[in-house]
């Protein structure tokens, strides 16, 4: 088959052709279409797929898979590896019994990222687990299969790093259909295995890193690591990875000039061999890579190692920060070469911005704009993650801080136990399911009083409208318990709380100000459906 | 088409339709038997914001991005935002504006942006797509296909109405598939 595909729906038919039949994930940008697409058609293909509550919840999930002979595959934006690392440390050390793959979405330049520009690649060095990086759709799709062969013959699980510019790129992929595979696994006993416990986890150590050795002999030889060019001028060699080598052959051809590149698939364990190779004559070598500086600091070791004369350069003349394109890496290459270039001057003109907003009919509209007028001078406000977001910009300004999925309660916790200055902190239901649980649970114990005003609006809406345990539907569409957050926020000992429609501004008002004097945590839930979401149901 | 690559950014708001339009040039150029290759922006930046997409067809693409300067067409579906990316465009590329307006918080009055558009002495199509389509197809988001018509039509873009039509029959349900080929039409024969 032959289609116009995006790089993420590559990824799912890589994972189909591989014979994938659990799929778990949690969504976020650039990865959700994975997640959502594995909901429409899992059923229909024998395929098992989940949304489960957070990021490490998915990877157990998959981890129960693995071991009970099912081949697995996860799904998570970039700050899904951290949430999830504390059980892909140890899921290194066990390795998989059936083939795992874990596909990881950076978003250089953070189009659809607030928190941080994350170069996930360092938790290669972290974790010990096989990296890939590819470069187009057409790869997002081989590289999902080879992701399986690689774990199925090494049992490790490997990670699929991919970023905006690749999960989000469509081009002409080549794909075959779906192989079936077990729907059904049996879990068979073997703790030596599957638990890592001291002395045996220093032990399981030692078969990691030699099952890395090994790896890396196949890294050495795998068509995915390659060099093109190979004969050309040796004045100057491109090492590069990613979107950055499609960037790096436009600028090649918009210069008209052809120099030997080395195309690395492998981030980790990197061929050093063939790197050592590729270097060897050349008198400079530009590592062409975004964000970090992995790549550089790794060849300029190997050059070093191997006493290899070359200069490299790499960060000193591209950027550390945003995204490479093709005008960054000709410029790069340009200064490199001694080639006079002519860049295209921007005028810059003054025009305002426009930022993200809420939505027409957005219930939030009625929560914000209420907030910020009755509180008290000096209040703090703490924001989340979700389309609340949208309150840290005009005309809201509304937040004093703004971190990660579930940190506004923490750190609102902390600011309150620190000044006698009111606290409110704000947090969706999806982040609530997320990780905003344990915080909630925290104030309540060590006795703190921040007013936390969940946003209920029946959806995980910012990502693209995901379900969530809250609304009585699970990824596949079928129904589900519908948990209540009410009754959670009880059980976690909270005394007051409200559950009531913003829309209702008397109600809100009075019960946001009666908060305010409390001793204790209090809650507000605020429960209206997203605006989005109420206009599609009505649509169908 | 000859050997060059065809380069084209989108512009426009979050919501307006960018990635539906965006899909049909992509299928179009399969149809085609072109290579190409699109990128488009998801998530926070879907909402209401600013968003540029790029889609580039010919012989051979490598990236999927559009280096400053390089574009052929833009097709901006709203008016501030065209003038935002003609800053953007070179001596070759050609400007097609939906002449519609959507206001926010500090955004410019209409005249305002209408007349620094001319400024810029840019090569401007200026279009009333959306308007055209809400008065003779009683629907405004048809627009984008009204958009690629007129593109169609006035041969800004390189690619054969037959390969068009074929790409929204593919890519377009059922449901709609008759008031975007309605659209279509009237952009192609405005
Ligand atoms: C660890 C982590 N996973 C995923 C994301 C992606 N993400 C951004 S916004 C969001 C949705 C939050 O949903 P909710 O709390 O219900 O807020 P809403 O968008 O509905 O207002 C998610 C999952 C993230 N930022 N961090
Ligand atoms: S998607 Fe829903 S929650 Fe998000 S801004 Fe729009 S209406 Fe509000």
């Amino acid at each position: 088959m032959k289609k116009v595909l995006l790089g993420n729906e590559a990824i799912v038919r890589g994972a189909l052709a591989a014979g994938v039949s659990f799929v778990s994930g949690y969504p976020g940008c650039p990865s959700a279409e994975i997640g959502d697409e594995f909901g429409k058609i899992a059923e229909a293909n024998g395929v098992y797929a989940e949304y489960s509550t957070n990021e490490k919840v998915a990877l157990e999930a998959a981890i129960g898979a693995s071991f009970s002979g099912l081949k697995s595959l996860v799904n998570m934006k970039s700050f899904g590896i951290n949430v999830c690392s504390d059980s892909l440390l140890p899921l290194a050390y066990t390795g998989t019994k059936a083939p795992m793959v874990i596909f990881v979405g950076d978003d250089p330049s953070c189009w659809s990222s607030a928190q941080s520009e994350q170069d996930s690649r360092g938790y290669a060095y972290l974790s010990h687990i096989p990296f890939l990086e590819p470069s187009s759709p057409q790869e997002c799709y081989d590289f999902t299969k080879l992701g399986f062969e690689i774990s199925e013959k090494f049992n490790i699980p490997v990670i699929l790093r991919v970023t905006t510019r690749v999960a989000h790129q469509r081009a002409i992929v080549n794909f075959e259909e779906r192989v079936k595979s077990e729907v059904k696994g049996e879990f068979i006993r073997n703790p030596h295995q599957f638990s890592t416990m001291p002395p045996r986890v220093m032990e399981m150590k030692g078969e990691l890193l030699e099952k890395l050795k090994k790896i890396e002999i196949f890294a050495e030889k795998s068509k995915v690591n390659f060099i093109i060019n190979k004969s050309a001028s040796s004045k100057l060699g491109v090492i590069t990875s990613g979107i950055s080598y499609m960037h790096t052959l436009e600028a090649f051809e918009e210069m008209g000039i052809q120099l030997p590149v080395l195309r690395l698939g492998f981030f980790y364990p990197l061929p050093r061999k063939k790197i050592a190779e590729f270097m060897k004559g050349k008198k400079n070598i530009l590592v062409a890579e975004e964000l970090n500086s992995y790549l550089e600091k790794e060849i300029k070791a190997i050059a070093n190692d191997m006493g290899i004369k070359v200069k490299i350069f790499g960060k000193d003349i591209l950027p550390e920060i945003g995204e490479l394109n093709t005008d960054k890496i000709l410029s790069a290459t340009a200064k490199i070469i001694g080639k006079k270039i002519t860049t295209f001057k921007v005028k810059q003109i003054n025009l305002p911005r426009r930022t993200a907003r809420l939505c027409e009919g957005c219930p939030y509209w009625h929560v914000f704009p209420v907030l910020k007028r009755i509180a008290p001078e000096g209040t703090v406000f703490g924001g989340d993650i979700g389309c609340n977001m949208i309150g840290a910009l005009p005309p809201h300004n509304l937040y004093d801080y703004l971190f990660d999925m579930g940190a506004g309660l923490g750190i609102s916790h902390g600011v309150k136990k620190s000044t006698s200055q009111k606290v409110i902190t704000i947090m969706g239901d999806g982040t609530f399911f997320h990780s905003g649980i344990a915080p909630l649970i925290n104030s309540v114990y060590n006795k703190s009083n921040p007013l936390v005003i969940i946003l209920d609006n029946r959806i995980t809406a910012m990502t693209g409208h995901q379900p969530n345990p809250g609304m009585g539907k699970n990824l596949m569409g079928k129904d589900a318990p519908e948990l209540s957050i009410e009754e959670i926020v009880k059980a976690c000992g909270v005394k007051n709380l409200k559950v009531l429609d913003p829309i209702n501004m008397p109600e809100f008002e009075n019960t946001v100000k009666e908060f305010l004097g409390k001793e204790e945590v209090s809650v507000i839930i605020c429960k209206r459906i997203c605006a989005l979401l109420a206009r599609r149901q009505a649509k169908k | 088409m000859d050997k060059k690559t065809f380069n084209i950014i989108l512009t426009g708001v979050g919501g307006q339709g960018i990635i539906t339009l965006l899909q049909i040039i992509d299928e179009a150029a399969l149809v085609e038997g072109l290579e190409v290759k699109s990128s488009e922006l998801h998530g926070l930046s879907q909402r209401g914001g600013s968003v540029e997409a790029h889609v580039r067809f010919g012989k051979k693409v490598f990236s999927p991005m559009v280096s400053t300067g390089k574009a052929d067409l833009i097709i901006a579906m709203e008016a501030l935002e065209a003038l935002r990316e003609s800053v953007k465009a070179g001596k070759q590329t050609k400007i097609l504006v939906n002449e519609y307006f959507l206001p926010f918080l500090n955004s410019l009055p209409k005249e305002e942006i209408l007349k620094q558009l001319k400024e810029t002495k840019k090569n401007f199509y200026l279009i009333p797509a959306s308007q055209d389509c809400k008065e003779k197809l009683q629907n405004e988001i048809v627009c984008t296909a009204y958009l690629l018509g007129y593109a169609v039509g006035k041969k800004l873009m390189p690619l054969k109405k037959e390969s068009v039509m074929q790409a929204m029959k593919n890519m377009i349900p059922q449901k709609y598939l008759d008031l975007n080929i309605k659209a279509f039409e009237l952009g192609h024969g405005n």
